[in-house]
């Protein structure tokens, strides 16, 4: 019996989906872009959460981010979010759920002549608030806006 | 492949709408089979994609909280019809998938 080997099985048995996910994101042939901000995406607070996608955990509040989401959310699997930012230069965005398990749902970088606005759709496990982060001109700026949900959309 | 991703670009006034949506089951990892009691493994995308003419217009990186069959809308300016874009993905695992088409 090879010990070295046996070690090596269970070490990397051990490291979990995210551990076979980086190796298994290695393999395959499309060169990734930009690595995948898994500190940031397990980061349980939103602050620390800020800190890995965007930089820092500093936001100005602006009202210049519009953030569109529902007052009451029936289904929290499925709450439909619209980031439109009239910031000049704005480079990055996220959108953050505060009192989901791991409360960054997604992060953008925005090409040149991209508009700074963002439509997709995210799951939310209970009432919380909708936090859209920004970035322009290396800046922070942010907006929230609170979504009640009456079925939760996270855990079976 | 390009099944699971349907693709819709329409430009107006040079600028370009683009909607794009996955099919992908976006399993957390912390829900649990109800019959077997044991975790689903997680799946969900990680990075999205988008290029128009060559040049990247919007790179995206999801967490799992991103809702299952995910739907993702954009706008780029300096867009005409006729010109090329490309959506890809890639998830944890490692599956990826791209779409090829047209801006309309």
């Amino acid at each position: 019996m090879n010990h070295n080997r046996r070690t090596l099985l269970k070490g990397s048995l051990a490291a979990g989906a995210v551990g076979a996910a980086v190796s298994a994101g290695l393999l395959t042939p499309k060169a990734v872009m930009a690595a995948w901000a898994k500190d940031a995406f397990e980061a349980k607070e939103v602050g620390a959460a800020m800190k890995g996608s965007m930089g820092s955990a500093d936001a100005t509040s602006s009202d210049k981010i519009k953030l569109k989401a529902p007052d009451i959310a029936e289904n929290g699997a499925v709450v439909p979010i619209t980031v439109t930012s009239k910031i000049n230069g704005t480079t990055n965005m996220s959108i953050l759920v505060a009192e989901n398990n791991t409360p960054l749902t997604s992060t953008y970088e925005l090409g040149p002549n991209t508009e700074a606005y963002i439509s997709t759709r995210v799951k939310m496990g209970k009432t919380s608030e909708v936090i859209a982060v920004i970035k322009a001109d290396g800046k922070l700026y942010s907006t929230k806006k609170e979504v009640k949900v009456t079925i939760g959309g996270c855990g079976g | 492949m390009a099944k699971s991703i349907k693709l819709r670009a329409k430009a107006k006034d040079g600028v370009a709408t683009v909607k794009a949506l996955i099919s992908h089951p976006m399993e957390t990892g912390l829900r649990k089979d109800k019959k077997s009691g044991k975790p689903i493994p997680a799946e969900f995308i990680q990075e999205v994609v988008c290029e128009s003419g060559g040049k990247t217009v919007l790179s995206a990186q999801w967490g799992s909280a991103i809702s299952k069959n995910p739907f993702i809308s954009f706008k780029f300016s300096g867009a005409k019809s006729g010109d090329s874009i490309k959506v890809s993905w890639v998830d944890n695992k490692g599956n990826s998938d791209s779409i090829d088409s047209k801006i309309k």
